[in-house]
């Protein structure tokens, strides 16, 4: 029997990779987006032969070099915390998850690394265009990379390509190529790096502004402004429509995470989208209750998104938890049920294997694979376990819809403003892009809490809940590890800011 | 091709492959033997400079080749990722500690408005080359002494040792092993610095050093080698899979396996060869000789420790839970699949070297430093 680890384990596990994966997307974004606008930069300079544009590209270069300095240090962590926090999770799905993890250290990081060096120190060391060549690398290498861990997270959120083997006792490979071209992967592949984009070119745009607002370096605040409005525009426009592609496979794969972002808690036809709402604190599944004060709602909307039609059914959370047979969807005490027979049967079969019995084995077997998609529902205590935390969810959703849309509008502003010559003489927009840098890291960091948060309990959904993925651990020692990693991560992003924002306000002309 | 080799072949083979990428990522140590170098061969601001940029420019080799050999691990034997690294927890804590530190160091040293300090962040260098390089050694030298973890039915693992791993730092064979990897790093370190800087007084020091930190690695060296040839080791029966003491396991293994002693031989050899040419002669290209030699005697270290029916991964606590190739790995699919992508591999070396090629053809020097604003 597979024993479900201590609570409090488990929560200071998940706090302890969920600041780790916070504090990594804090300079991941900036990495991806900036790498491209530093190699849009240098073409420019490599076309034109203007020394200004060689000025500028080494100055955005030097912020990049600062920032993938601690967005490294804080990576390698969560390539190993997957060891030393989640051993459960590694054997019981390592044969699938290590590939893409290996894979994306032989195809992406080596790229990555060898080429940054020469990026930054290869000036006068190689030709131009081998100077060029290497700046692109690096972009490529880096959103490679992205690809890879994507498609490992896609992969966590909806399991394709394998199948439990008892005998190992854990998930194993059968289809590699499902697992790269699932589509949830290479929808949260699409979405998260032009998010990065976005987010890099606010990051631009926004410090750009700031020299704008001192008359200081306005050429060149103005000339970065152009491109990275240009690349800014363009990624926030993919970002919507991967986003809407990305909740339409969502409603279909994780219909209890689009429930949560929603806070719907009974499926109705049609199903509007909560537009604005003030959620109800403490609402519980099965309860009477109205879970919003009050909500602007669109109607049939979330219908539209979720199925492409008005009048569709989308599930609540309570047809989830509690089943509906009108729509055929199995409750999950009836999964708990099932699951639970299976974790039986899988103990009588190896129990049977010990005792050398092949008959008892085989019936074990064959009972345990009449309920062995449900496995993992198994080890839930409860119903509502299977739950996540609505709240969250739902705010930090519109919190990400709200301002992309913002940040689209934003992009349109500036394009129409520089147009015109005229953003020098509006301060108050200037004021509004350099605050957006802040807004795209909310934005950011609020996209992966729908995407982590709202899949919750399962580490790998619908097989393996957090409760049995995490390390034999005690309590305290992970509570200590966590505490650690918090003091190191503020520390180092402290040094980070300070530095950034000492290069900012030496401008170009330190370069 | 791979999906017709049997599950023990392609097992071996991704042994093989673990092995050659943990022998690269030891002979890339040099990076970290040369941070700590900085403490003591530099004698002003400018050539400590120097140093620190020359290594600046190779730390990132060394740090991907750290995280694949993390990722190799991971694809090909999930069970010694998870049985590891989740139970000996505080020393891979560590050594992970001691590379986050590394992994800002050199950008963060010199800039303005650092917050720590530079003072503070060649520290962190130099945790990194001593305390970082020294667990890895110890962690490397469980594989010989053993562990404490049991497993159970489901290969789910559980550690019986109250310091989850930092008790590896306590046997004097672990201990050995990790020191003689920190003195083979500063080897390594000086050997490259020599090869890779253009700087009349530092550069004599550097080929100095070489040959005096090999003399401090010799007797670890020499205890390591006497104790692993004269212990008893943890055997594999090939018909059972079961797990029992063997006396003399492995020389066994050296005597049965003769590619394992003659890579040991030759290596040690050469890595003694390119000291005695950046010491005795005035070449400074010993860190060629002197690398393969590494790569060849980690090759070896890693053939005795999982090839011949041995168990790669043993546990003191319970035999039975020890950890081989065979038990440990992944899925024939998964290691079909991921023999494919290393194929990748020659590709990737290639780049690395014909980009090295291109950044080293002039040696670095002061006025280079100098002269370069975004210089660590």
């Amino acid at each position: 029997m597979i024993e479900a680890i201590d609570a409090g384990t488990v929560n200071w596990a998940r706090a302890t990779f969920t600041l780790t994966a916070m504090y990594h997307w804090i300079f991941v974004p900036l990495t991806l987006g900036l790498t491209f606008l530093c190699a849009f930069f240098e073409s420019i300079y490599v076309r034109t032969q203007n020394p200004e544009w060689k000025k500028l590209t080494k100055f955005w270069m030097t912020l990049f070099a600062i920032n993938f300095a601690i967005g490294v240090a804080t990576g390698i962590i969560m390539e190993f915390e997957f060891g030393t926090h989640w051993a459960n999770y590694s054997w019981m799905v390592g044969d699938i998850f290590g590939a893409p993890l290996a894979i994306e250290g032989i195809v992406a990081f080596f790229l990555e690394a060898t080429f940054v060096t020469v990026m930054l120190f290869g000036w006068n060391r190689v030709s131009q265009r081998m100077h060029l060549f290497s700046t692109w690398m690096v972009a490529i290498g880096a959103n490679m990379s992205a690809l890879w861990i994507l498609v490992a997270n896609g992969w966590m959120q909806t399991p394709v390509g394998m199948v439990f083997n008892p005998d190992t006792a854990r998930f194993e490979m059968q289809d590699l190529w499902a697992i790269i071209s699932s589509p949830v992967a290479i929808s949260h592949f699409a979405h998260a790096t032009s998010s990065g984009f976005l987010l890099a070119s606010l990051f631009v745009i926004g410090i750009s502004s700031f020299y704008l607002l001192k008359k200081r370096h306005l050429q060149f605040a103005k000339r970065s402004i152009a491109v990275a409005c240009v690349f800014g525009l363009f990624s926030s426009l993919f970002v919507a429509f991967t986003g809407d592609e990305h909740a339409y496979i969502t409603a279909r794969e994780q219909p209890m995470k689009l429930a949560a972002m929603e806070a719907l808690y009974d499926g109705m036809v049609p199903s509007g989208l909560v537009a604005v709402g003030l959620m109800r604190p403490g609402v519980e599944p099965g309860g009477e209750e109205d879970p919003f004060y009050f909500k602007v709602e669109i109607p049939g909307m979330l219908s539209f998104l979720a199925n492409r039609r008005f009048g569709s059914f989308v599930p609540g959370i309570n047809d989830l938890v509690y089943g509906n047979e009108e729509q055929n969807i199995l409750s999950v005490e009836e999964k708990i049920d099932r699951g639970r027979m299976a974790v039986a049967r899988l103990a009588d079969y190896k129990q049977a294997q010990k005792n050398d019995n092949e008959a008892a084995a085989a019936v074990a077997l064959a009972e345990f694979d009449q309920h062995r998609d449900y496995l993992g529902y198994g080890y839930l205590e409860s119903p509502e376990q299977a739950v996540p935390p609505v709240g969250i969810t739902f705010y930090a959703f519109r919190v990400m819809v709200f301002l992309g849309t913002f940040f689209i509008l934003l992009f349109l502003v500036y394009i129409y403003l520089l147009e015109k010559q005229q953003l020098e003489n509006r301060p108050w927009v200037l004021k509004v892009g350099f605050f957006s840098i802040f807004l795209a890291y909310i934005a950011s960091q609020a996209g992966w809490l729908v995407t982590e948060v709202g899949r919750q309990p399962w580490a790998i959904q619908g097989l393996l809940p957090v409760n049995i993925a995490t390390s034999n651990l005690d309590t305290t020692t992970v509570a200590i590890s966590f505490f650690l990693f918090l003091a190191i991560f503020t520390v180092l992003l402290i040094a980070a800011v300070k530095i950034l924002a000492k290069q900012i306000s030496l401008g170009p002309e330190g370069e | 091709m791979f999906g017709s080799l049997d599950w023990s072949t392609l097992q071996q083979f991704w042994w093989l492959i673990v092995s050659v990428v943990g022998s690269l990522f030891v002979l890339l140590t040099f990076v970290q033997g040369g941070q700590t170098l900085i403490l003591t061969v530099p004698k002003t601001e400018a050539e400590k400079n120097l140093m620190v940029n020359s290594l600046g420019r190779k730390w990132e080799l060394t740090f991907t080749t750290l995280v694949l050999f993390g990722g190799a691990f991971y694809a090909s034997f999930p069970l010694f990722y998870a049985t590891s690294f989740g139970g000996a927890f505080w020393v891979w804590l560590a050594i992970l500690f001691t590379f986050v530190l590394q992994a800002v160091s050199y950008e963060y040293r010199r800039k303005p408005n650092n917050f720590l300090g530079q003072k503070t962040y060649e520290i962190f260098m130099v945790i990194n080359g001593s305390i970082g390089i020294l667990l890895i050694g110890a962690a490397i030298g469980t594989f010989f002494t053993g562990s404490n973890f049991i497993l159970s039915d489901y290969n789910l693992s559980r550690w019986t040792h109250p310091l989850r791993g930092l008790e590896a730092a306590f046997s004097l064979f672990n201990l050995s092993f990790g020191i003689f990897l920190v003195f083979l790093a500063r080897t390594l370190g000086a050997l490259y610095l020599a090869n890779n800087l253009q700087q009349d007084q530092l550069v004599p020091r550097l080929k100095v050093s070489s040959f005096n930190n090999l003399l401090c690695a010799l007797p670890f060296l020499l205890y390591v080698l006497i104790r692993l040839v004269t212990m008893e080791g943890f055997a594999v029966d090939p018909q059972t899979g079961d797990i029992f003491m063997q006396s003399g396991k492995y020389l066994n293994n050296l005597l049965e396996f003769p590619l394992t002693l003659i890579l040991l031989l030759a290596g040690l050899v050469l890595v003694v060869v390119g000291v005695g040419l950046n010491r005795f002669t005035a070449s400074v290209r010993g860190i060629w000789p002197a690398g393969l030699g590494t790569v060849l005697t980690c090759l070896s270290v890693f053939f005795l420790a999982g090839y011949n029916n041995t168990s790669f991964y043993p546990s003191k606590y319970d035999l039975g839970s020890s950890l081989t190739i065979y038990n440990a790995s992944s899925s024939h699919y998964t290691l079909t699949m991921m023999s494919y992508v290393a194929l990748l591999v020659p590709f990737v070396l290639a780049y690395i070297v014909w980009v090295w090629r291109q950044m080293d053809t002039e040696k670095l020097t002061d006025a280079e430093i100098a002269a370069d604003k975004k210089s660590y």
